[in-house]
């Protein structure tokens, strides 16, 4: 109990009543009766399934489709706040374009001893075949989706830059959809700034990062999926349809004369900008995994001879890898001169042994990620686990130390949801989205508020029984 | 601008959501006639079966055509490619992959219309319940097309959903007359003569047709009227020579948007021409049974060429 005192709940932080963010919402609440409110949650669930926001789980039986739990109190944030998290993000996803160029041209931070050299030459995650080539416009990463995480008033930090395909814009939108629908007077009481705005910028931002020389007048941008069985597959298909543009996947495309075009009901068509939501792994079978489906046959010839942009640029896994997060304040002070605005999670690096020793004395205490997991797979939560857990972790830690970061846990802020009693507070974290064209950077004022929806859990993924939550950011 | 793959989905989308509808309504004109006739209706269900082209794979599990088997297999059995259940997935599935080629109202039509039925069909249907599952078919897939006609534009996504429409309803109608057309056949005997009530009740049923067959025709079903208003009445919306004239502007329209003339759409308006030169009299005179496997193989070989000429698959 003691311990549940201490977290920092953005709603009700101070016992005298709520923060001033939600003094408004707070106010509407407590006039509402709650079984009303009760029936409007299950009523958003229907309208997600007939719409058809799901996603299939990975390693079930069968390919059920399930729904994301939304909880329908929003997440909210003031302006003010807002504009910290904004220049931090914005000054981060800089950084990593900078770094991402230079590790794949002059190395200089290397050379400079900013971080080791082992831990680029031995990572999957740098693409030897990205060395040298330069994307259209310049740009790496498109779309980033940072993960933030809160633990006080001004306590920010980045859990992880997702700079590969980062997922969930489409919950960000559909979330607000829905809040839209059942609560339409509390937009007009309360000046939330909109979101709807981000595929028609997604698809501006990507073909503002079309190549030079294109056949087309127009770019033409396409969004490559694995298919209707992956599990983001209703996001490719929403974003497709938002954006206007077509949904491929590898069978509908072939490089012909130097591009990637897309067969047509009348031939085929060149493609400039691909947004692709495979990976890096499968997008090319002659240059990457030969046993993939899901990629197009030389599509990387293309893309090193300047004729397509793919967004995100492969090898952009390299700057969210785990192993080099711990060094990100280097990169981000390296390339832009300036401290980092949003702090990082203090980490120890399992491979170096003094780190290592203290992660194995305070496994109870500590979360440990693998390197390359995502998903919130194959991690310890220290505090939530068993004595058997941690220890069958300690011989996985110990067996293989270098393929492990270990973290604290961190007091996470509580967001209150709505359950059979009324509010209740549970943790979340926040990941905005980002898109970066060779002119700018948009961050759409808001994200994805991921909750974790049983009692004390710290643990916010989708695939573990997190749950969303709409996040409005207010206006000035 | 459009994906052969896209094509190809709303083709097969429509075509399962139209099977799906034409088996609701020959196991409606099935149970009608096994509820109003006494006894043995068991080779009834049998033609139903092979009407509906899934007889071997009955056979295959089942060795009686006992009405309650029948009856689920066709609608629920998920190892029958054919059953309502399979073809309203396959209808979603294609559904979600042309996503971005459809409204969202005709999504929605659709996603919905497999929820509702994959609860109703989760379990064996009942007789009391099997009434509610047939009229939820028909109007779950009435809402799709209601969806489309309302809020889709007229250009090629619009010609391709409705070529798998039709291409399916004509190979439904063809199917139903040369099931029954020995039934439909001018003996010496019985030219001209009323024909067993039941039989050409559970033609006109299974297409939606027996009031407006009565007000054409005032009360008088003969062979030759029931033929006739099946095969070359172009005002009756499920005959084929209404089928064949929409398939024919369907791909009329394509080739316009397209600027390109494919083979599909000479053999349409060839496949047009075969039936408006036949008479009814000249049709028996052929022989029934032979011109409607023409028609069935000449449907089947055009739907093959929209395949070809619109890169569904490459």
């Amino acid at each position: 109990m003691s311990e549940e005192k201490k977290l920092f709940d953005e709603m009700l932080a101070s016992a005298d009543g709520p923060r001033q963010p939600y003094e408004a919402y707070y106010d509407w609440f407590n006039r509402e009766d709650i079984k009303a409110l009760r029936r409007k949650s299950s009523e958003a669930e229907t309208f997600f399934r007939r719409i058809g926001i799901t996603f299939n789980v990975y390693g079930q039986d069968e390919a059920d489709e399930r729904l994301i739990p939304f909880d329908i109190v929003p997440r909210i944030i003031a302006a003010k706040e807002w504009r910290t998290l904004e220049r931090g993000i914005e000054q981060r996803v800089r950084a990593i374009n900078a770094f991402l160029h230079d590790i794949y041209h002059r190395q200089e931070i290397l050379r400079a001893g900013r971080i080791p050299k082992e831990i680029i030459a031995g990572n999957e995650a740098f693409l030897p075949e990205m060395v040298g080539v330069k994307p259209p416009g310049g740009v790496y990463t498109h779309i980033v989706g940072t993960d933030l995480v809160r633990t006080g008033q001004d306590e920010f930090y980045v859990l992880e830059d997702n700079a590969r395909t980062p997922s969930g814009v489409s919950y960000m939108l559909e979330n607000r959809e829905t809040m839209l629908h059942m609560f339409p007077e509390l937009f007009t009481k309360l000046n939330v700034r909109p979101v709807s705005a981000y595929p028609q910028l997604l698809r501006r931002s990507l073909a503002d990062c079309a190549p030079q020389n294109s056949p087309n007048n127009k770019p033409i941008v396409a969004v490559l999926t694995p298919g209707i069985h992956n599990s983001a597959y209703f996001e490719h298909a929403f974003l497709a349809d938002q954006m206007g543009v077509e949904l491929v996947e590898a069978h509908d495309l072939r490089v012909e004369d130097g591009y990637v075009s897309m067969r047509t009901t009348q031939g085929y068509q060149p493609i400039d900008v691909l947004y692709r939501r495979v990976d890096d792994e499968y997008l090319d079978p002659l240059t990457f995994n030969p046993q993939s489906m899901l990629g197009v046959p030389g599509i990387m010839d293309v893309y090193r001879a300047g004729n397509i942009t793919i967004a995100n640029a492969p090898g952009t896994g390299i700057a969210d890898d785990k192993a080099l997060y711990s060094y990100m304040p280097d990169i981000v002070e390296f390339y832009t001169g300036e401290q980092a605005i949003l702090k990082n999670v203090p980490t120890y690096r399992c491979s170096e042994s003094d780190s290592l020793q203290y992660v194995l004395e305070h496994l109870p205490e500590l979360v440990v990620k693998e390197v390359h997991g995502s998903g919130g797979y194959g991690m310890l939560v220290g505090p939530a686990a068993s004595k058997k857990e941690i220890a069958a972790f300690e011989k996985k830690l110990r067996a293989n130390p270098s393929n492990y970061i270990a973290q604290p846990t961190l007091a996470l802020s509580t967001v209150p949801i709505l359950t059979k009693a009324g509010l209740a507070p549970r943790h979340v974290d926040l990941r905005p989205f980002a898109l970066m064209s060779p002119n700018r950077i948009d961050l759409t004022p808001g994200g994805l508020t991921r909750v974790a929806l049983k009692k004390g859990s710290l643990v916010v993924n989708s695939s573990q029984g997190g749950g969303t939550k709409d996040t409005w950011v207010l206006g000035d | 601008m459009m994906l052969g793959k896209t094509a190809g989905g709303l083709f097969w989308m429509f075509r399962y959501l139209e099977r799906a509808e034409n088996t609701a309504r020959l196991l409606e004109a099935g149970w009608h006639i096994a509820l109003t006739r006494s006894g043995g209706s068991s080779n009834e269900w049998q033609s139903i079966l092979t009407t509906a082209g899934m007889d071997k794979a009955y056979l295959a599990k089942h060795d009686s055509f006992d009405a309650n088997y029948v009856i689920n297999f066709m609608l629920c059995d998920k190892d029958n490619p054919s059953s309502v259940m399979s073809v309203i997935t396959s209808a979603r599935n294609n559904a979600r992959l042309v996503r971005t080629a459809l409204s969202s109202e005709v999504w929605e039509a659709t996603n919905e219309c497999w929820m509702v039925l994959k609860d109703l069909l989760a379990k064996p249907v009942t007789e009391r319940a099997l009434h509610d599952t047939l009229m939820q078919i028909r109007f779950r897939t009435s809402v799709v097309r209601g969806a489309l006609h309302g809020t889709m534009l007229r250009n090629d996504i619009f010609s391709f959903s409705r070529l798998g429409t039709f291409i399916e309803r004509a190979d439904n109608t063809a199917r139903i007359l040369d099931v029954k057309y020995y039934v439909l056949l001018p003996s010496t005997a019985y030219i001209g003569k009323a024909i067993d009530n039941a039989q050409w009740e559970v033609i006109l049923r299974s297409v939606s047709a027996e009031r407006s067959y009565r007000w054409i025709n005032g009360g008088e079903s003969t062979a030759m009227g029931i033929a006739e208003f099946l095969i070359l009445d172009a005002s009756m919306p499920r005959s084929l020579a209404f089928c064949v004239k929409q398939i024919g502007e369907h791909l009329g329209n394509l080739e316009k948007q397209y600027g390109t003339r494919h083979e599909s759409c000479i053999q349409a308006e060839a496949f047009c021409h075969k039936i408006n030169a036949h008479s009814i009299d000249s049709i028996f005179e052929e022989g029934l049974h032979e011109f409607l496997s023409s028609l069935v193989a000449d449907n089947a070989k055009l739907a093959q060429h929209v395949e070809e000429d619109y890169r569904f698959y490459g």
